[in-house]
């Protein structure tokens, strides 16, 4: 008895002899010989990204930083990617699997463009809502995670459905869906999303906010983050989706930071307190 | 254990297909990928005699954090367009809600086919049935999900049926499901079914009568529904936020929205 | 008997560069009964005569509505346009599931299209026997599409095709200014009146063999027959008697050239 549970009903080498991958279908075998094997964790990552809807569109951020572990690899990456002047996708999680998001997100968005032509008042509204965007978004990670193939992210996708009306909703590696009128994934969902929810308890709430008091929560809590959340930086691009468009700004940099509550702090490392 | 993949098999011992790929990567695996999660929530529903009652919390869990206090968990089937306009049947759906969307929009599918290929309406039977083949289809991968149908029979009747993940079901006449289940099912046994609830003009001992159940009025059980959420929110942290109710009737579909604490 | 060697299958040229193939599908349409449809700023009509086979027949179906925004009528082989109106389904619900949002009608006849000029250039196939008008509304207003089973598709303001359609046409073509700013009641007024020309002498539009459908902004597709049908051809031909004019100019005309 083996008791390997990986052995648990594979043929013996030694009497059937070592499996011929030949057999394989080529989905299955590739060059290796082996099983097709599938991400397992992620690697190149971005940390939280965070947004709140206010009265006539959403505002969103996310840090410029991808981490490598606890690396901070690389410093200038944009994890707000716009989608046709009515959407925006923050992606937290895997950078590459991000990397191939927006691909697929550009491929699709020249597929739109190609059937629905020109460029006009009357055209815009044929163009596809980032209601649309979500859903399709939220099919493809879904499938994936079904194949056992996840694209290793946490996405919220925001911008105005087709009545016009501010739209924000995530998705994830499990294809879990859901909207709220702040939202924010990772970390932020533990440091950020308090924040923002005494900002904007409800729906009502975030019908009565304007735009100057959204972006000043948004800063704040991205200021939160960069205290809190060791894989955050003080760089971060943030993005404000409305009727007139997508206005995004990629090099922001947090304003008016208080380090004075780090030496309340007492308990950690070396201190004798 | 850190990995069973870490340990090289002993030279000796028989080696099996595929062994080398189990010991390629030779360091410890820091994850493996786990397909599912749970969304917390609870659902019920009643049925009554010439109408369902369904019902389920609003909010969408992970762990301890709330994704969102309004996430529905009762969907219309069939009916016209992307508000099922004349649809007859509700499905509820709790435990992940990935899948519980996924399986909501493949029955939805399968009544809106029925309609155009028939030109009829499904009947709850047979949707049920079709629900109970969809999920045992998966049943290697399930969705995995607690599922209750609701809607009116043939002869007018409230019907409900409830299932496993695999697709094992029954008609009932009541049901909980999800988070707090364990919470509300008995109080349901004892309010719907009178489980437990004796004549008090039987004899003592064995000579005690149990109380027959019978069909219960529309508005007594929109309360036993409120009382057992109102009751769950307290003892359960995944159920909270919004009571979602939808009561079936030949006319159609009601839908009731209250505010549950948020606590 | 045969006209030719060109039309054999639907993949050869005649020397003139016709497929002779094709053209007679197209004759397949003009052997169904008449549909019309008319498209206003605001609204989308199909209207169609249903034929009965014999007396003791049930009516055929002329206006198969697809999803909540917009339907089909058709005229030719019944049989071909489930095939394509069962596709047609099957790419509204993908569109709904996939992206959220009813398929543009543009799309959805383009799709019909190509599936349809694939069969004029694969060996062993047969060009769909039917064409279609496929009206309602999408993000873009209300269209309505023609369709023809060579595969050409065009956006039409208003449209007749099948049996004696021309009659529908000429009717058409002379209400054609009046369309874009017709209310919802005027529309199908026109529409009925426009098949109503095309009917032979003897005949008459009753509730039995009268199929409506009608689609507007925020107005679902909805496809009205038998009793539903009663009100609209009451209010429609009431006025007709007293001023009958242009029915003797249509009389005379060819029919289906």
């Amino acid at each position: 008895m083996n008791h390997f549970p990986e052995a648990w009903g594979r043929p013996r080498d030694d009497i059937y002899g070592s499996y011929n991958p030949q057999f394989l279908p080529n989905s299955h075998a590739q060059q290796s010989g082996h099983p097709t094997t599938h991400t397992q964790s992620p690697i190149v990552t971005g940390t939280s990204v965070i947004a709140v809807k206010y009265k006539d569109g959403v505002v969103i951020a996310a840090d410029n930083l991808a981490s490598y572990g606890s690396l901070a690899r690389f410093t200038d990456v944009h994890r707000l990617k716009p989608f046709n002047k009515k959407a925006v996708v923050g992606f937290g999680g895997d950078v590459s699997d991000m990397q191939y998001l927006d691909r697929l997100l550009n491929s699709l968005d020249v597929k739109e463009n190609y059937s629905h032509g020109h460029d006009d008042a009357e055209s815009d509204k044929a163009l596809m809502s980032a209601k649309n965007l979500h859903t399709y978004l939220s099919k493809v990670m879904y499938k994936r995670r079904s194949d056992f193939n996840p694209l290793w992210n946490a996405l919220l996708v925001c911008g105005l459905s087709e009545d016009g009306t501010p739209f924000l909703a995530s998705v994830d590696l499990l294809g879990t869906t859901f909207s709220a009128p702040t939202l924010a994934t990772g970390f932020g969902a533990h440091l950020a999303q308090p924040i923002l929810r005494r900002v904007v308890p409800d729906e009502a709430a975030s019908k009565a906010l304007d735009k100057e008091a959204a972006v000043a929560a948004v800063k704040e809590c991205m200021k939160v983050l960069f205290y809190r959340d060791a894989r955050s930086m003080n760089e971060y691009s943030i993005a404000v989706v409305d009727k007139s468009g997508v206005d995004l700004k990629q090099k922001e940099k947090l304003e008016g930071q208080s380090w004075a509550f780090a030496e309340q702090i007492k308990g950690y490392g070396t201190q004798t307190v | 254990m850190a990995s069973i993949s870490s340990f090289a098999m002993p030279s000796e011992a028989p080696t099996y297909s595929f062994a080398a790929a189990q010991s390629a990567s030779g360091q410890p695996r820091q994850h493996g990928f786990y397909p599912y999660t749970d969304n917390g929530g609870s659902t019920l529903g009643i049925s009554g005699d010439s109408f369902t009652i369904l019902a389920g919390d609003t909010r969408s869990t992970s762990g301890y954090n709330i994704n969102t206090r309004y996430a529905p968990k009762l969907f219309k089937l069939g009916g016209s367009g992307p508000n099922h306009e004349g649809s007859k049947i509700v499905l509820s759906v709790v435990g992940f809600a990935a899948d519980g969307n996924a399986l909501q929009e493949r029955l939805d599918t399968i009544v809106k086919m029925y309609k155009y290929q028939h030109g009829k309406d499904i009947s709850v039977h047979a949707c049920a049935q079709r629900l109970s083949h969809i999920l045992y289809n998966k049943r290697f991968f399930p969705y995995y999900v607690h599922a209750i149908l609701g809607g009116i029979d043939e002869e007018g009747k409230g019907a409900l049926y409830s299932y496993d993940p695999v697709g094992s079901y029954e008609r009932e006449q009541c049901r909980a499901a999800g988070a707090a289940a364990s919470l509300i099912m008995p109080f349901l046994d004892n309010q719907v079914n009178l489980k437990n609830q004796y004549d008090p003009n039987s004899g003592p001992g064995l000579e005690k009568v149990q109380r027959v159940p019978k069909p219960l009025d529309r508005t007594t059980v929109e309360e036993i529904v409120r009382d057992a959420f109102t009751s769950a929110v307290e003892r359960h942290i995944e159920v909270g936020d919004g009571l979602q109710m939808m009561i079936i009737t030949k006319d159609g579909i009601e839908e009731v929205y209250t505010p549950l604490k948020q606590d | 008997m045969f006209r030719n060697n060109y039309d054999n299958d639907s993949v050869t040229f005649s020397p003139q560069g016709r497929i002779f193939q094709v053209e007679y599908a197209q004759e397949a349409v003009k052997q169904g009964s008449v549909v019309v449809g008319i498209v206003s700023k605001t609204h989308a009509v199909l209207a169609a005569l249903k034929r009965n086979a014999e007396e003791l027949s049930s009516y055929q179906q002329k206006i198969i509505p697809i999803d909540a925004h917009y339907g089909l009528a058709l005229a030719g082989l019944a049989s071909d346009a489930r095939v394509l109106s069962n596709f047609m389904k099957q790419q509204s619900l993908a569109s709904r599931l996939t992206y959220d949002r009813p398929i543009a009608l543009a799309d959805i006849t383009a799709r019909i299209g190509d599936r349809a000029q694939t069969n004029t250039q694969q060996y062993g196939k047969r060009p769909y026997g039917v064409g279609l008008l496929i009206a309602g509304v999408d993000a873009r207003g209300p269209h309505l599409f023609e369709f023809q089973p060579s595969g050409v598709t065009q956006e039409m303001v208003a449209c007749g095709i099948g049996a004696r359609s021309q009659m529908a046409r000429t009717y058409l073509e002379r209400h054609l200014e009046s369309f874009e700013s017709s209310s919802r009641d005027e529309l199908i007024k026109h529409a009925l009146r426009a098949v109503k020309e095309s009917l032979s002498q003897d005949k008459e539009l009753t509730l039995d063999n009268t199929s409506l459908a009608v689609s507007g902004v925020d107005e679902p597709f909805k496809l009205y027959e038998g009793e539903e049908v009663v009100n609209f051809l009451e209010t429609t031909f009431e006025r007709r008697e007293e001023g009958d004019e242009g029915q003797a100019a249509g009389e005379g005309m060819e029919v289906d050239s």
